[in-house]
C-alpha cells in the first residue's frame, strides 16, 4: 500500500469533531459601521446559524419626543439617519404638517427637495464608499468622502452646521436660501458626476470586488416583501417601490425621474443601485434648481405654527405674545393619529404619531427602514461565508441611529 | 391608503369590522383582538387585496382608558395595486395577541420590539425576547408609567470622588427637562398642557423635586465643603508660610 | 520636550535630553488608535480621517481594530447601558500607557439623550482624559483633541481637558452677505 492511501485510510478512521463553533462579532467590530452584534455558528467558514442583535444604540428616541413640544422633535430626527440628517428633518416636518393641514409654499417645497436630494447624495456617497473600504478598496472611499465634503459645505453654508442640521420647522424652513444657493449647487453637479464615474473606474471592473459582490448575500423580491424591505434594497430585488414616484410628496411629482431597478438583490446589485441613484438625484436637482422661485415666502403664513419676526417680538405685544406661546406651549395639533411617509436615505422613512390635542406629541413611532432592511439580512447571509458578512452587511447599509433609534 | 380595501374588508367581515375611519386620509379598520391574525391572514390571502407587503406593527399606550390598554397598530401595504391600510385592534394588560410572524415574516422583529417597549407578549412567537434593550432590564420603558430617567445600569459608574481623574464639568452643570408626572396625570391633575407650562402651574414635578436631584444636591454641597476645606486649609498653611 | 541639551563639537550636533522626555516625544506622535465608533459622531470621525483634515499628519491615523495594540481609545458616540460593558471591557484590555478621548457630546456627558437608556458621558464608565465637546464636533476640534492629548503626553499630565472653543469669525461659514444689504 502506498504511503498516501495509508494517511488517507488513518484520517477516516480518525473522529474529527464536527461541532459547529460559536463566535461573537460586535458590538463594536471594526468592519461593521454601526454597533451591532452577530451570534454566529460556522461549520468551518460557512454560516449555519445566526442571531443577528441590533439595539446597541438604543437612545430612547421615541420616549424622548414625548417629553418637548412638536419642534423640539428636530434635533431628535436628525440624529435618526445621521449620514443624511436633512430627509429626516424633512419627514418629520412633513408628518406635523400633515396632522395640521397645512401645505408650504412652493418655494420651500423645492428648496426642502433640493437639500434633501443632496442629503441623499451624501448618504449613497458614505454608504458605497464604506463598503468599498471593507473590502480593501481605500481609494474610492477617500474620493468620495472628499466630494461628500463639499456636498456638506453647501450644506453649512445654508443651515450653518455640516451634519446634524435640525433645519427643517413646521410649515416652512428656518431661512430662505442664500443669494449664492443656486450657483453652488450647480458648481457641485460636475464634481459628483465626475467622483461616481471616478468610482466606477476604480471599482466595476476590479475582480476582486466583482467576486465578492456579485452573487452574494441574495435577497429575493418574495423574502423582501414579506420581511418588509424597502428603498434601494428593495429595488434591487426588482421591486421598483419609491416613494418619490408611487406617492408622490412635496414636488417630486414634477419632475422627470428613473427609478433604478435591479434583478439578483444581491450586493452588486445594492451597489449599483445606490451609483445610479445618485445621478438621479442629480436629475432631480438639476430640473428642481430650473423650476425653483426665486422669490416667495418660504414659511406659511400662520401664526398658530410660524415663530413672529424678531424685529416685531421685540417692538409689539402681540408677536411678543405669540412668540412666548410658541415657545412655551408648543404649537397645538388636533386631536388624531396620522402615519406619513417619505422615501429616506434607506427607504420607506415614516412618521406615525398619535396627537391629543396639546402642545406634546402623545407618542411618536417612526418607521426606520432600516430595521426592517437588517431584518432580512438573517436570510441573505444563511448558508454563505463568515467572511460575506462584511460586504453584505455594508450594502444592507444599517444606521445605528435609525435602527436602534 | 385605500377606501377599496376598507369596502373589501367590510363586505367580508360585516359586524366583525368594528369601526373604519379615513381621518387625516389614513384609511383604518379597527376588529376586536380574537379576529386580530385572522383579518391579517386574510389581507394577504385574498386575490383582491394581496396586503403582501409589511410596513410597520407597533403599539400606543393609554394607561387612563379604561376598557382595553393598548392599541396594536399593523401598516401594510400591497405590491400589486399600492393600497395601503391600518388595521388595529385593542389589548388590555397582559392579553396575549397572535402572532403575525407566520403570515409577514417581517412581523417577528417587529413583535419582539413591542413586547420589549410595551410588554405586550404574542401567543405564538417563535423567539419572543427583548431585542432593543437587555435581558437585565426590568419593565417596558414606552409605558407611559414607565419614568424617562429612571436608567437601569449594566455595570456599575465610576465613584468620581474617590478617583483622581476628575470630569472637568461639575455635576451640577447640564439642562434639567421638564417631565411628563404620569402619576399626577392619571389622578387627573396633569392636562398636559407643556411640560414647561405644567411644572407653572405645579401640576407638574421638575426634576429638582424629585429623589435623585435631591442626591444630586447632597454631592454638590458635599463637595463645596470640601473644596471649602481644602481652600481654607491651603490659606493657612500659606499664612503660616508668611509669618516665617 | 522638556529639557534639551545641544552639543556642538568639531561639525556634529548631538541633542542630549531625558529619556522620559525622548519616550514621552516618541509615544505622542506614534498614537495607535481603537475608534469605538457607534453614532452620528462616526460620520465627523470619518471625514477628519479624510484627505480634507487628514489625521495622519498626526502620526495617528493607523487604526489598530485590537485593544491590545492601540494606545488611544476613541469614544465615538453615545454610549448606550447596553454597550456600557462593551466599552468598559475594551478599555480594560489595552495595555498601559493608554488614553481616552470622548468625541462628541455624548460620550462626554450624554447630551440630550438624558433619559432610561444612555450612559451620561462615557467618564461614568471609564476614566477620559480629553472631552470633544459639539453635536459632532467638527473636524477642526478634532484636530485640536488631538494637539491637546499631544501635550498632555508630552507634559505627562493626567488631567483631564476639555477642548476649549476657537473662534475665527473672518473664516466662520455661513449665511454670509445677508443683513449687510
Amino acid at each position: 500500500m502506498e504511503p498516501a492511501d495509508d494517511l488517507l485510510n488513518e484520517m477516516a478512521a480518525l473522529e474529527i469533531s464536527a461541532d459547529p463553533m460559536r463566535l461573537n462579532m460586535g458590538p463594536s467590530h471594526p468592519a461593521m459601521h454601526g454597533t451591532i452584534r452577530m451570534v454566529i455558528d460556522l461549520d468551518g467558514e460557512t454560516l449555519i446559524n445566526l442571531d443577528v442583535q441590533p439595539g446597541y444604540l438604543h437612545r430612547g428616541f421615541e420616549k424622548s419626543c414625548e417629553r418637548g413640544t412638536w419642534s423640539q422633535v428636530f434635533p431628535y430626527a436628525d440624529r435618526l439617519n445621521y449620514v443624511s440628517p436633512m430627509l429626516n428633518n424633512v419627514g418629520w416636518a412633513l408628518a406635523v404638517e400633515k396632522l395640521l393641514r397645512i401645505e408650504v409654499p412652493e418655494r420651500c417645497q423645492y428648496y426642502r427637495v433640493i437639500l434633501g436630494e443632496l442629503a441623499r447624495i451624501a448618504d449613497h456617497f458614505t454608504c458605497n464608499g464604506a463598503s468599498a473600504m471593507e473590502l480593501g478598496a481605500f481609494t474610492p472611499f477617500l474620493w468620495l468622502l472628499k466630494v461628500r465634503d463639499w456636498v456638506w459645505d453647501i450644506l453649512e453654508r445654508e443651515t450653518g452646521a455640516r451634519m446634524t442640521h435640525s433645519f427643517g420647522r413646521i410649515g416652512g424652513m428656518a431661512a430662505p436660501p442664500t443669494a449664492t444657493f443656486k450657483d453652488d449647487v450647480l458648481r457641485l453637479i460636475p464634481e459628483v458626476h465626475k467622483v461616481v464615474k471616478e468610482t466606477e473606474i476604480m471599482l466595476l471592473r476590479n475582480r476582486i470586488f466583482l467576486d465578492r459582490m456579485q452573487g452574494v448575500g441574495v435577497l429575493t423580491k418574495e423574502q423582501a416583501l414579506s420581511y418588509g424591505v424597502t428603498g434601494p434594497m428593495a429595488r434591487s430585488t426588482g421591486i421598483p417601490y419609491d416613494v418619490r414616484k408611487d406617492h408622490p410628496y412635496l414636488v417630486y411629482d414634477r419632475f422627470d425621474f428613473d427609478v433604478p431597478v435591479g434583478e439578483d438583490g444581491d450586493n452588486w446589485d445594492r451597489f449599483m443601485v445606490r451609483l445610479e441613484e445618485i445621478r438621479q438625484s442629480v436629475r432631480i436637482i438639476e430640473q428642481a434648481i430650473e423650476q425653483m422661485p426665486d422669490d416667495g415666502p418660504i414659511n406659511v403664513d400662520d401664526p398658530r405654527v410660524i415663530f413672529p419676526e424678531k424685529s416685531d417680538v421685540y417692538t409689539t405685544i402681540e408677536a411678543t405674545i405669540a412668540h412666548f406661546k410658541l415657545v412655551m406651549e408648543g404649537l397645538r395639533t388636533p386631536k388624531g393619529e396620522v402615519y406619513s411617509f417619505t422615501e429616506g436615505g434607506n427607504g420607506e422613512l415614516g412618521f406615525h404619531i398619535v396627537s391629543d390635542g396639546s402642545g406634546t406629541p402623545y407618542r411618536v413611532r417612526v418607521r426606520p427602514p432600516c430595521w426592517y432592511n437588517l431584518a432580512a439580512s438573517r436570510e441573505m447571509l444563511l448558508g454563505g461565508m463568515i467572511a460575506d458578512i462584511i460586504p453584505t452587511f455594508g450594502s444592507v447599509n444599517m444606521i445605528g441611529g435609525e435602527c436602534d433609534r | 391608503m385605500s377606501q377599496a380595501v376598507v369596502d373589501r374588508l367590510n363586505a367580508q367581515f360585516g359586524e366583525r369590522v368594528l369601526e373604519t375611519s379615513d381621518a387625516f386620509g389614513d384609511h383604518e379598520v379597527r376588529v376586536a383582538l380574537k379576529d386580530w391574525a385572522e383579518l391579517a391572514q386574510f389581507t394577504k390571502d385574498d386575490a383582491d387585496l394581496q396586503m403582501d407587503h409589511f410596513i410597520d406593527l407597533t403599539a400606543v399606550d393609554y394607561p387612563e382608558r379604561e376598557s382595553a390598554r393598548f392599541d396594536l397598530v399593523l401598516m401594510t401595504r400591497s405590491s400589486v395595486t399600492g393600497a395601503r391600510i391600518r388595521l388595529r385592534t385593542h389589548v388590555k394588560d397582559g392579553e396575549e395577541p397572535g402572532t403575525l410572524s407566520g403570515i409577514w415574516s417581517g412581523a417577528n422583529w417587529a413583535e419582539r420590539e413591542v413586547w420589549d417597549m410595551f410588554g405586550i407578549r404574542f401567543n405564538g412567537h417563535p423567539d419572543m425576547r427583548r431585542i432593543l434593550l437587555y435581558e437585565e432590564f426590568v419593565g417596558h420603558p414606552l409605558r407611559k408609567d414607565y419614568p424617562i430617567d429612571k436608567a437601569q445600569p449594566l455595570v456599575p459608574y465610576r465613584d468620581v470622588d474617590t478617583i483622581d481623574k476628575l470630569p472637568p464639568f461639575g455635576i451640577e452643570e447640564g439642562q434639567p427637562f421638564a417631565r411628563i408626572d404620569w402619576e399626577s396625570r392619571l389622578a387627573g391633575a396633569d392636562s398636559q398642557v407643556s411640560p414647561a407650562l405644567g411644572v407653572q402651574q405645579g401640576q407638574r414635578r421638575t426634576l429638582s423635586d424629585s429623589e435623585a436631584a435631591q442626591q444630586i444636591q447632597a454631592r454638590i454641597e458635599a463637595q463645596m465643603a470640601k473644596r471649602a476645606e481644602a481652600a481654607q486649609a491651603s490659606e493657612e498653611t500659606s499664612e503660616e508660610g508668611s509669618e516665617e | 520636550m522638556g529639557q534639551l541639551k545641544v552639543i556642538d563639537g568639531g561639525g556634529e550636533v548631538a541633542v542630549t535630553t531625558r529619556l522620559s522626555d525622548l519616550l514621552q516625544w516618541a509615544r505622542k506622535w506614534s498614537l495607535f488608535q481603537y475608534p469605538f465608533v457607534t453614532a452620528c459622531c462616526g460620520m465627523e470621525f470619518m471625514a477628519t480621517a479624510a484627505p480634507r483634515y487628514d489625521i495622519a499628519r498626526f502620526g495617528a491615523e493607523a487604526p489598530r481594530f485590537s485593544p491590545r495594540q492601540s494606545d488611544v481609545l476613541w469614544v465615538v458616540g453615545t454610549i448606550s447601558q447596553r454597550q456600557g460593558p462593551a466599552v468598559r471591557r475594551i478599555w480594560e484590555q489595552m495595555a498601559d500607557p493608554k488614553w481616552v478621548i470622548a468625541f462628541g457630546t455624548c460620550a462626554s456627558c450624554g447630551g440630550f439623550y438624558d433619559n432610561y437608556t444612555t450612559i451620561p458621558g462615557v467618564d461614568k464608565v471609564i476614566p477620559v482624559d480629553v472631552y470633544i465637546p459639539g453635536c459632532p464636533p467638527r473636524p477642526e476640534a478634532v484636530l485640536d483633541a488631538l494637539m491637546l492629548l499631544q501635550d498632555k503626553i508630552q507634559a505627562n499630565d493626567r488631567k483631564p481637558v476639555v477642548v476649549p472653543p476657537r473662534l475665527v469669525p473672518e473664516r466662520a461659514p455661513g449665511r454670509t452677505g445677508e443683513g449687510d444689504s
